[in-house]
């Protein structure tokens, strides 16, 4: 089944929020304060101003000159959630529309991790990092490896046969504040890309897939629910990829562009501990290799906003025709 | 035995979807929130205590020039205790008049937040309890920050 009309929906929204972006808290504030607050007009004063203003009420806070600093790490601990499989920021398993690190909006802030997936006949070893401008875009480069081990000699590669990747992802705050806009229900909302190449061209051709790079397409809503103490995420992901793209792009039974749905949810225990569980639907696009559904149950400790740890269990459904692929997942993180 | 994990998973979100959208949003109809963080004496106790922490922060202690503590305390715990549903009422300006001129950006007021958070741990108020007050708090930012 062609998918275009759903990519087509997502430029879409894309576009649209892009078009009005922060419209509705640029409309709700007034316009800033002037230079001398002596030189405030009357008319000025908002409706909701109580008119019993107590006598000693001072006559305008004195003016304070703003303050910056580009690498501020002034988010709140956990906010930047941590990295997953293929280097963005979000859970361990799918990205979130948050941006990596710490920065606000008047910041830069940068993640690097290291995650280690031992399964159970491969492998997964993953490093890469992320910038975050502006609480607004990010970037990322990420590196996963891909060991076969014992299967890698079965397929005819040898024993150990190593399938790695180099996935370059870009992603875009379109709208919300995840965190501040408690008043509604309207989460943060980010559109990204991530271009992944395959290093392995000849052996993912060889498992029957059709190419050895492609760019996935994702839309990510992430919402906090801060009075529950949840955090509640939903991707939506047109890919090609086989296995996240270890196993290539395409193949003999789909060559086409399919829509995945990935989701999370965190229950935050405390300040630094939140534990969860996760859900990644994927492409089945291999004859001889077919793919189920990945799922986690996580846990993430934040040391502090400079490291983080997340340990889960992982269910990846079948890999390379071999059955009930489950294991570990480790990650430490450092950032600010 | 294949996949428990699977639909483990999926009965969370499930039920998690299901509390979310249950849950009452918005200001607290009755006064639990305020007897959770023991009425108007709790209140008064974890302000001073944030108050005492704002002023020591060499991140927002500048914001803090020039202002009257004891009045400012008092309206800060006027507008907790209204907020959590207490018998009070917030009587001080609106949050944009109030921080106007001062031109706080998102990390000052975070900083804030997170001594907050400190005092209220302080006071032992639970975690979950915590974020109930501050989830009232979040939307002040946009009228806090001015920058």
């Amino acid at each position: 089944m062609s998918n275009d009309g759903a990519r087509l929906l997502m430029v879409l929204v894309a576009v649209a929020a892009l078009a009005a972006p922060e419209a509705r808290a640029a409309d709700a504030r007034p316009s800033p304060a002037p230079a001398t607050p002596a030189s405030k007009p009357a008319t000025a004063v908002p409706a909701d101003e109580p008119a019993d203003e107590p006598a000693d009420e001072p006559a305008a806070t004195p003016e304070r000159q703003p303050k910056t600093n580009l690498f501020d790490s002034g988010r709140l601990l956990g906010t930047g959630g941590v990295v997953e499989l293929e280097g963005s920021a979000g859970g361990g398993l799918t990205p979130w529309a948050v941006i990596a690190g710490y920065g606000t909006r008047d910041a830069i802030g940068a993640t690097a991790h290291y995650t280690y997936i031992p399964l159970s006949d491969f492998r997964i070893q993953s490093e890469g990092v992320a910038l975050g401008f502006f609480n607004r875009l990010e970037i990322s480069a990420d590196r996963q490896e891909f060991d076969s081990r014992a299967v890698g000699a079965k397929l005819g590669f040898g024993y150990g046969f190593m399938f790695n990747q180099d996935i370059f992802g870009a992603k875009l705050r379109l709208l919300g504040d995840a965190v501040y806009d408690q008043d509604s229900l309207v989460p943060q909302v980010a559109a990204g890309i991530q271009y992944k190449h395959n290093e392995e061209a000849a052996q993912v051709r060889a498992v029957g897939a059709k190419h050895d790079d492609g760019v996935d397409y994702y839309l990510s809503a992430t919402k906090l629910f801060l009075g529950e103490s949840l955090l509640a995420n939903l991707t939506l992901r047109e890919t090609k990829a086989n296995q996240f793209g270890i196993l290539g792009f395409g193949g003999d039974r789909h060559d086409d562009y399919s829509l995945q749905y990935e989701g999370s949810l965190a229950y935050l225990i405390t300040r630094q501990i939140a534990v969860g569980a996760e859900f990644r639907t994927k492409p089945d696009n291999l004859r001889a290799a077919r793919e189920q559904n990945a799922y986690d149950v996580f846990g993430a400790y934040f040391l502090n906003k400079n490291v983080s740890f997340t340990l889960a269990y992982l269910d990846m459904g079948d890999i390379a025709t071999q059955r009930n692929e489950r294991g570990a997942y480790l990650s430490a993180q450092v950032g600010f | 035995m294949k996949r428990i994990l699977g639909r483990a998973v999926v009965a969370a979100l499930l039920l998690a979807a299901a509390l979310v959208l249950g849950a009452p949003a918005g200001v607290a109809a009755d006064d639990a929130l305020y007897r959770a963080f023991g009425e108007r004496g709790g209140l008064v106790k974890i302000v001073a205590d944030a108050t005492d922490r704002w002023v020591a922060d060499d991140r927002i202690k500048d914001t803090f020039d020039n202002i009257n503590l004891d009045r400012f305390k008092k309206l800060l715990v006027d507008q907790l205790c209204e907020l959590t549903g207490g018998p009070c009422k917030y009587t001080g300006r609106n949050m944009y008049e109030a921080h106007k001129g001062l031109h706080l950006n998102q990390a000052e007021f975070n900083a804030l937040v997170e001594d907050l958070q400190l005092a209220m741990d302080k006071y032992d108020i639970p975690f979950s309890t915590q974020n109930r007050l501050l989830a009232m708090l979040a939307p002040m930012e946009r009228d806090s920050v001015t920058r």
